[in-house]
């Protein structure tokens, strides 16, 4: 049954480029209060274009309705869970909002003098020295925009620093459990990737690694929880490992949702990391971004970081340029410092005891959601779950239905589905991470949906596969988008 | 909870860790605080920033005006909370608002295809280099000196491992704009990519057809950089481009000390599968309907791991939603007018400056004033904030700094500015 949802009419609505009316507007600017000027005769006839072709003409309130109109197609952790896992949807407090609009930061250019920056260096350092407590590492940079950003900045540290010692060498060793970034920013930075399989407890095969890792090899990327959401029980062994060789440690930051407070990286070995600020941190995700991939780093990677790197100059905040041996930059000016407004808040907000409050109470959800899925998904690894569960959909494949088809119809009971077929080493994964915010009413329903579709799989299994029913839209043609793109709207 | 799943206590959850990993000890952090004590610590952190002055620095982030409505829009929870639009039939307002912003960067960069947006204006600079390289199968890249600064150190970045040479071609001192006749010299048969930025990091506008003409000849792409978006609105559109790439933080995105911001990659259409990040395309759904989802991911990460176009994943929503918000109201008209008022802001400015360059400009402009530093430290005790002194980024420029004039630079304001840097 479904409970959590009652059908509702939604608004239909038009591409904006179809509602447009010559001469409509929804601005207004001040009046020039300096003498009007000839484009044409300043920058020359050839310079200057002639109006731009289809764009849109619409008044204000058409440009609300429009957007609000679009915003009620979305599913949004406001309206309940949103169990992507490995994507940590928490909810995102209304007060890191607030705090990111106030002036003197919202409004700060960043080369306006330093002097007159002194609260925004202020933010950077302290949440620097919160990151790098809770990670157990000795230093932090915020440059890098978003976790992918952060790993290809991490693995370029790595690189410095082995290049520092004589050799930067060739391969990075990656589980196959790991994110698909990883392999693609081992590329990026200049690395050929070496596969580690997974044993049969979804954990490193740590027999495998000791055979492959060599002076050859730069390091292991590592995700811990891994991506089956269990912790590497011999992490420890494994750095130790990877250390013996001279390589280093990477650890991908995506699951810190599960140790904040709990275990701290830089005690088990990890030399570099990133975390996702707008994971583990609450920064909304804003239906794709912004992020903020911070990483941290241990002491003898500090020469290397991006630069400008903050000092302390008789009691003020200053940037540091000198640093010759920095890899450079990742990005202009200093990092996504909007989002980083918004992650102290969230720390400050939460303290120590209460950011560990929230890890346990992240694992207990998964945990108690995976007692209560177990009887009707298969699991095909059985070590205790940190912060997310992976099922697998092998008996309702059985009946013809996969993992993406439960998705979909997950939805008609007004949930968000999960995250489907991944990790790649659980056949047809069933990836579920509730975090902390989810009270127990909002997981019994997801529990009690979860089952009644199980039990719709084993009555009617072609019913399951027609949904969504309940959405604007049926089921997405997504072979032929891509089969003949269309990407933009052209006039009729 | 804790009965349901066998355990004791929370700590219990935990028993299955290796003991020597555990952390003995609470966190060294503060406890927390209430909303009303976060408030007041951000408030002081703002209150010890800039607050209440008029500022002429550009360089790559403006101060333009942010009509009320954006933040409205963004601030919809169904925007602001959710997640990439993976699963496409609960995520079509964000897909559809995608849509339109890649039409609309398409329709003012004269490009074919744009995607869902990058990092950053910076960051694109590289991917667009690599894209190059992969379509051209040639491994070395030629950009402008007059390239923002910063763009160009993030290009060395990250073209350092990946066998990617990058040569820097210089400007002409008398003009402001790139030096044709070396930029030819400086292409070889490797050259994969030309990248030049015009309005220049100088405000000054390049001659882009003439630079597409000498990297076509030579079988390099064209790829055109731009960090002011309000330029859009009033110059020809970057057609003879093979790919533009750039800053959309001009359209209501705040400076914010330099992010998040939301950059983009549009190309022609034969290039499309080489696009880096997200596309969203249309589609039907199982009626017939028309409908939204991401599209061609089989270039992305997530699928070809180590051999993906990029490692990016997120692109920058929200704020990509902020500039097509901000598209949509100015609309045909209001993007045109806007550029007028920036044009007539900083001619009005630079009206009887010692000017460095004699080429146009747009919005911004490099002034001789003997000592930038000590002309700054004299507007801001009139609560100014002057031009950005260009020593740093350019020695031959040290005695001069690079000022912009917005639509949100008032007339009096303007004239202490003139007064300062004439004096």
């Amino acid at each position: 049954m479904i409970r959590k949802v009652t059908h509702n009419i939604s608004q239909n609505e038009s591409l904006l480029f179809e509602q447009s009316s010559p001469g409509k507007v929804g601005y207004q600017l001040p009046d020039l209060d300096v003498p009007s000027v000839d484009a044409a005769a300043i920058l020359g006839a050839a310079n200057v274009r002639s109006e731009i072709e289809g764009f849109p003409e619409v008044s204000e309130v058409e440009n609300v309705r429009h957007y609000t109109r679009l915003s009620t197609w979305n599913y949004a952790i406001d309206l309940g869970l949103y169990p992507l896992g490995s994507c940590t949807m928490k909810y995102n407090p209304r007060v890191n909002e607030l705090v990111a609009r106030l002036e003197g930061l919202a409004w700060a250019h960043p080369y306006q003098p330093e002097s007159l920056s002194q609260g925004a260096l202020e933010v950077m350092s302290t949440l620097e020295n919160a990151l790098a407590e809770i990670t157990g590492m000795d230093a932090v940079t915020l440059q890098p925009a978003a976790g992918a950003h952060g790993e290809l900045t991490g693995v370029l540290l790595m690189r410095a620093l082995l290049e520092s010692r004589g050799n930067p060498r060739k391969r990075l060793l990656i589980p196959d459990s790991a994110h698909g970034t990883n392999p693609a920013t081992a590329a990026m930075a200049g690395y050929s990737v070496e596969n580690i399989r997974s044993n049969s407890r979804g954990m490193m095969d740590i027999e495998q690694l000791a055979r492959i890792m060599d002076e050859d090899a730069a390091g292991l990327m590592v995700t811990n929880p891994n991506t089956v959401g269990v912790f590497e029980q011999e992490i420890v062994k494994v750095a130790e490992i990877v250390h013996a060789k001279g390589g280093l440690m990477y650890m991908d930051g995506a699951n810190m949702n599960a140790l904040v407070g709990i275990t701290r990286p830089g005690d088990f070995g990890i030399d570099v990391m990133h975390l996702n600020l707008h994971k583990t941190f609450s920064t909304p995700h804003g239906g794709g971004g912004p992020g903020s991939g911070a990483v941290a780093i241990k002491k003898e990677l500090e020469p290397f970081l991006p630069y400008p790197r903050l000092k302390r100059i008789s009691d003020a905040w200053a940037w540091d340029f000198d640093r010759p041996q920095s890899i450079g930059k990742v990005r202009a000016f200093y990092g996504n410092f909007g989002v980083l407004v918004r992650a102290l808040a969230y720390i400050m907000a939460h303290g120590g005891p209460g950011l560990r409050n929230a890890t346990m109470d992240a694992v207990l959800n998964a945990t108690y959601i995976r007692k209560g899925l177990e009887p009707y998904y298969d699991l095909p690894l059985t070590d205790p779950s940190m912060h997310e569960v992976v099922f697998s959909h092998d008996r309702q494949e059985k009946l013809g239905v996969k993992t993406m088809d439960i998705a979909k119809r997950l939805i008609d009971y007004g949930f968000h589905p999960y995250t489907t077929a991944f990790p790649m080493i659980v056949h047809g994964a069933i990836m579920i991470e509730p975090t902390e915010t989810e009270s127990k009413q909002e997981i019994d329903l997801f529990i009690d949906a979860m089952i009644s579709i199980a039990k719709e799989i084993e009555d009617d299994p072609k019913f399951v596969l027609g949904a969504p029913y309940s959405q604007r839209v049926a089921r997405v043609d997504e072979t032929t988008a891509a089969r003949k793109p269309i990407v933009r709207w052209k006039p009729a | 909870m804790l009965d349901a799943c066998g355990v004791s206590s929370l700590e219990g959850l935990f028993a299955h860790l290796p003991q020597e990993v555990m952390l003995q000890r609470p966190l060294q952090l503060a406890d927390g605080k209430s909303e009303y004590d976060i408030i007041d610590y951000f408030k002081a952190r703002s209150a010890e920033c800039a607050t209440g002055y008029a500022s002429f620095l550009g360089a790559g982030v403006y101060s333009h005006y942010r009509p009320v409505v954006v933040d409205t829009i963004v601030s919809r929870a169904e925007f602001l909370t959710s997640y990439t639009p993976y699963q496409a039939e609960m995520a079509q307002g964000t897909l559809m608002a995608i849509f339109e912003f890649q039409s609309m960067v398409c329709q003012l960069t004269g490009m074919d295809v744009a995607n869902a947006s990058m990092y950053d204006g910076s960051s694109a600079v590289p991917e667009a280099a690599m894209m190059a390289v992969r379509i051209t199968g040639r491994d070395r890249v030629v950009i402008a000196r007059t390239v923002h600064p910063e763009y160009r150190t993030v290009l060395r970045t990250y073209a350092k491992h990946q066998g990617m040479p990058v040569a820097e071609s210089g400007y002409d001192s008398g003009t402001g704009m790139l030096d044709l006749a070396a930029l030819d010299a400086a292409i070889d048969d490797q050259t994969a990519a030309v990248i030049i930025q015009s309005p220049n990091f100088f405000g000054t506008i390049e001659d882009v057809k003439a630079a597409a003409e000498i990297a076509h000849k030579k079988g390099a792409l064209l790829v055109h950089v731009f960090t002011e978006a309000v330029s859009l609105g009033l110059l020809a559109p970057p057609k003879e481009a093979d790919i533009v790439c750039g800053e959309m933080q001009s359209y209501a995105i705040s400076p914010s000390y330099g992010g998040p911001f939301a950059g983009i990659i549009a190309t022609k259409e034969k290039h499309i599968r080489q696009i880096p990040g997200r596309l969203v395309g249309e589609t039907k759904d199982a009626n017939g309907k028309r409908a939204y989802c991401l599209t061609l991911s089989t270039r992305e990460q997530h699928i070809r791991r180590e051999k993906a176009t990029s490692n990016i994943c997120t692109n920058q929503a929200l704020i990509a939603l902020m500039a097509t918000v901000f598209m949509s109201l100015y609309g045909k008209q209001g993007l045109r007018e806007l550029a007028e008022q920036n044009l007539a802001k900083a001619h009005y400015l630079a009206d009887g400056l010692p000017l460095k360059f004699s080429a146009p400009f747009f919005n911004e402009f490099v002034v001789k004033c003997g000592d930038p530093e000590a002309v700054n430290k004299g507007l801001l005790s009139k609560k100014i904030i002057g031009g950005l002194p260009l020593g740093s980024f350019y020695p031959e420029l040290s005695d001069s700094m690079l000022l912009c004039a917005t639509e949100m630079c008032k007339r009096a304001d303007i004239d202490e500015v003139k007064k300062a840097v004439a004096r």
